[in-house]
């Protein structure tokens, strides 16, 4: 009798946590669209927000070029590096400059920003609205009659949709400089060449899909960044966890992104 | 140190609440709260903590949804207000947080503007910024208008979070622990605030508070909230003169402790 009951108790134990945890699931994943689907209702319609849709776009923006200029420089390089070998058993290497435009321009630029945004902006803006959670200042703001999903979620999503295709950009033409260092170094060939080549391979829907798959990543970022901060609850450590969780699931986000656009891009090439 | 008796004007209720019930799961916080609040009157809503005291003002501000009962506010009912109407509504209430939560992000000046420029953008630069050195003026902190709230002491930003609430003209104050983590001198500097404010500024105010100073310092009357109910209500005296054992163990423990 003693042994039933030893087997079939954390039986019992287990069922009713696994159908909580089940149903929590599709619960966090409503809010999760609800959440999207507020963003749009309000981010587009008056009072507008501009002063600090600027200020904010100049915090994505600007203040991540130092970081976007050194990894783009050192990604370029190091990709053309890798690449010499494989391309010199064939004597290829003048090829270099069409494989280094077409993996930098389709994927390696909007990845690498991505994710390094992920990183920087990502983690502060989850950190920043979870403190503003936690220390009662959205609930200030909202009892004082203002629209703190407006200003805090929906000015921040669009500076990061709004500056990562821009940083996207700037990313790939920081490496394409990269790529031309190895390149002039060890070919000796000329910059109008090299770019001339560098361009060659790259079609309109090359810049468009990098554009189109940059500005989902920026979104993803920023709604990301908002909705855990907005969420965010336990005082200073759930601040921290709200930070650390953005950056994990933008990251893992922006992966899940980048292999259905590849997918779709595919089928219009 | 008693409150000076106000011109309350007992035939306008400004809130009025029946039957205020909220549960979180299992712990029912609130369990038929009645009450009403005149026309410029202070009331003080003493308790200890976790008795539902922050909870009552937040539902009356619209923070937190109501489980039954109704809440009306200067004619609206809140349990029922739209988002437009509530957003409305609370352009007319003042709420003081515990924890001040200035935006610390923002200087003294920004702070006091946000509210101000987002709910009436007609003003001009100029009335915008008499209107913020009149407000810091009338909580005494005029030299601190570009510091920021990291700079600021604590009985200060509960000074500028008053002021906060006070640039939007509210009709209604509902005041979060206004007392609570500052020295006696701070206090009562404080409770006084709060009788200006209702002097100069003709509000209504409910205060939460366990600070029996405050209490009768600030209010006209007292509600004391036991086990989800108000228990007893009246004036300080009326209200500690009863033979309730925990009303009178609150009372005591206050001044011992």
């Amino acid at each position: 009798m003693d042994t039933q009951n030893s087997t079939t108790a954390p039986a019992t134990k287990a069922g009713p946590s696994i159908s909580k945890r089940f149903t929590q699931f599709f619960v966090d994943v409503y809010d999760v669209f609800a959440f999207i689907a507020r963003f749009f209702k309000e981010a587009f319609v008056p009072p507008y927000e501009f002063r600090e849709l600027i200020k904010q776009t100049w915090e994505v923006g600007v203040r991540s070029l130092l970081l976007i200029t050194v990894t783009g420089f050192i990604v370029g390089l190091i990709f053309t590096k890798q690449s010499r070998p494989s391309l010199l058993q064939f004597g290829a290497t003048s090829w270099i400059p069409s494989l280094v435009s077409i993996a930098l321009m389709r994927a390696l630029a909007p990845l690498v920003t991505a994710l390094i945004s992920a990183g920087r902006v990502g983690s502060s803006i989850g950190a920043e609205i979870g403190s503003m959670r936690v220390t009662e200042q959205i609930d200030a703001m909202e009892v004082s009659g203002t629209h703190p999903f407006k200003y805090l979620v929906c000015i921040r999503t669009l500076a990061t949709t709004i500056s990562i295709p821009i940083l996207a950009i700037y990313n790939g033409l920081i490496a394409m400089l990269g790529g031309y260092l190895n390149v002039a170094v060890n070919e000796g060939t000329s910059f109008s060449t090299y770019i001339q080549q560098f361009f060659q391979p790259l079609g309109f829907i090359d810049f468009e899909s990098s554009l189109i798959k940059s500005t989902i990543f920026g979104f993803t970022i920023g709604i990301v960044g908002t909705y855990k901060g907005w969420n965010s609850s336990s005082g200073t450590a759930g601040v921290g966890k709200a930070a650390n969780s953005a950056v994990v699931t933008a990251m893992f986000l922006v992966f899940i992104e980048e292999v259905i656009i590849v997918q779709i891009t595919g089928w219009f090439r | 140190m008693e409150k000076q008796p106000q011109s309350i004007d007992y035939n306008e209720k400004v809130i009025s609440i029946h039957g205020l019930t909220k549960s979180f799961g299992d712990y029912h916080v609130l369990r038929g709260i009645d009450l009403d609040l005149f026309r410029k009157e202070n009331l003080v809503v003493l308790g200890r903590s976790g008795t539902g005291k922050s909870v009552l003002i937040k539902i009356i501000s619209g923070l937190l949804k109501a489980d039954s009962g109704t809440v009306n506010v200067l004619g609206n009912e809140v349990t029922t207000i739209t988002p437009q109407d509530l957003q409305q509504l609370r352009t007319r209430i003042g709420f003081s947080f515990q924890n001040s939560a200035l935006y610390d992000s923002m200087t003294v000046r920004k702070n006091l503007e946000f509210p101000l420029v987002r709910n009436q953008r007609s003003l001009k630069r100029k009335e915008i910024n008499e209107m913020v050195e009149r407000v810091l003026e009338a909580v005494g902190l005029s030299q601190t208008i570009n510091q920021m709230p990291a700079e600021l002491s604590g009985g200060q930003r509960k000074r500028i979070g008053i002021a906060r609430t006070l640039i939007l003209r509210p009709e209604i104050m509902l005041y979060d622990e206004p007392t609570a983590g500052l020295d006696p001198i701070t206090s009562m500097e404080i409770n006084n605030l709060i009788n200006r404010v209702q002097e100069r500024f003709n509000t209504s105010s409910i205060i939460i508070t366990h600070d029996l100073t405050c209490a009768k310092t600030t209010g006209d009357r007292v509600a004391m909230l036991l086990d989800g109910q108000f228990q007893r209500q009246g004036t300080f005296d009326e209200v500690f003169e009863g033979e309730d054992v925990r009303v009178k163990q609150f009372y005591d423990y206050n001044f011992i402790n």
